[in-house]
């Protein structure tokens, strides 16, 4: 068996891989994790966004990572760095759960929903398509991107592993 | 944050003892409900990386049984209390005679018990700070969650998330007879909620 290289993704934070190591992101709840993926350099990036539009920021050096609006651009650069066509590439989107639910919540509860609508706004605006997703619902996922295959595999507690 | 600028020992001891005056009418109602004697550990109050938030309870994939309520009012925040699998079958064992199911699966009413044992912790834990500072706290419905760490404590971060990449968090242990850490208290008070509870405690904030 191939041991396969995988490269951590942190909360808020972003990363790029290629020569078949995997990307890696634990623990999605609310956030999302969005994936980038040039199949003929076979080169992947994931961002783990933790809120959808960087306009609410009030930190005084910002986390590019942290915002879907921003953590897009800053993908594709490191993306085109490493060689990647813009052309190519294709989005993958898992996470943006709504981890508890209230009647009448605040605006926040609804975070996970925003911050898929934001990601897809965002690549929309980019002229990037979504090749699949794995969206919503009240659980966490923990997203794992292979840089060989362009396979996104989402593991969850109650759902077991799927591949998209 | 810009509050702890001055005198950032003493404010963190101030929290601390929040934490403990909370967790410590929690652990009298817990201890209560099990008729058993319940310790609890020091608090420890700091700004932990989001990244690290979960690493308390085992890590980011760690499986937990999680009451969340959001608390609106004067002082708002996120308040967790969190569990492990073998604590929650516990809990259910003692109080209500279940046996554990074995699955993972939890039924509607265990999880409906275990909701409400949180609420009940959860809000000795609010009610006895409100009294303590005379601010409103009103927790929301409870609500449970069986998942990943991760996955549930990023719930209580997005407050603090627009302000920087770590959170000041209020974690006190329950540790029950001589059975290892048990069950976690995490409070997450809204960034703005601490200068009020200074104000209202009597701390100098400048």
């Amino acid at each position: 068996m191939i041991e396969v290289h995988i490269v951590k993704v942190g909360m808020a934070d972003l990363n790029v891989a290629s020569d078949g190591a995997s990307l890696k992101t634990t623990g999605l709840g609310s956030c999302v994790g969005l994936t980038l993926y040039d199949p003929s350099r076979m080169i992947a990036g994931m961002a783990h966004i933790m809120l959808p539009s960087s306009e609410i920021a009030r930190e005084g050096q910002l986390n590019l990572a942290k915002y879907a609006d921003t953590a897009i651009p800053e993908l594709l650069r490191r993306l085109l760095e490493l060689g990647a066509d813009k052309r190519r590439l294709i989005a993958k989107l898992a996470g943006g759960a709504q981890m508890f639910a209230f009647a009448g919540g605040s605006d926040s509860l609804r975070i996970g929903p925003r911050n898929v609508e934001s990601s897809k706004l965002t690549l929309a605006a980019m002229g990037i398509p979504i090749a699949s997703e794995d969206t919503g619902g009240n659980f966490g996922r923990t997203v794992e991107l292979n840089s060989q295959t362009g396979i996104l595999s989402i593991r969850s507690v109650q759902h077991g592993v799927k591949e998209i | 944050m810009e509050l702890f600028n001055h005198d950032p020992d003493f404010k963190m001891d101030v929290l601390r003892e929040v934490g403990n005056i909370g967790a410590g009418h929690a652990a009298t109602a817990l201890s209560r409900l099990l008729d058993k004697p319940v310790d609890m550990a020091v608090p420890t109050v700091n700004f932990v990386p989001f990244e690290m938030i979960a690493d308390r309870v085992g890590g980011s994939e760690e499986v937990v049984i999680a009451i969340f309520l959001r608390v609106d009012g004067e002082c708002p925040g996120n308040m967790f209390f969190l569990m492990s699998k073998p604590q929650a079958s516990r809990l259910l064992l003692v109080l209500l005679g279940f046996e554990a199911a074995e699955s993972d699966k939890y039924s509607e009413m265990e999880l409906s018990a275990l909701c409400e044992i949180g609420n009940i912790l959860a809000g000795s834990y609010l009610s006895s700070l409100a009294d303590l500072t005379g601010l409103s706290m009103s927790p929301s419905v409870p609500s449970i969650a069986v998942d990943m760490a991760g996955a549930i404590l990023s719930y209580g971060l997005l407050q603090f998330g627009t302000m920087g990449d770590d959170a000041l968090l209020i974690d006190t242990t329950f540790l029950k007879g001589e059975q290892e850490a048990e069950g976690h208290f995490f409070f997450i008070p809204d960034p703005q909620s601490f200068e009020r509870m200074f104000v209202s405690l009597g701390v100098p904030i400048e």
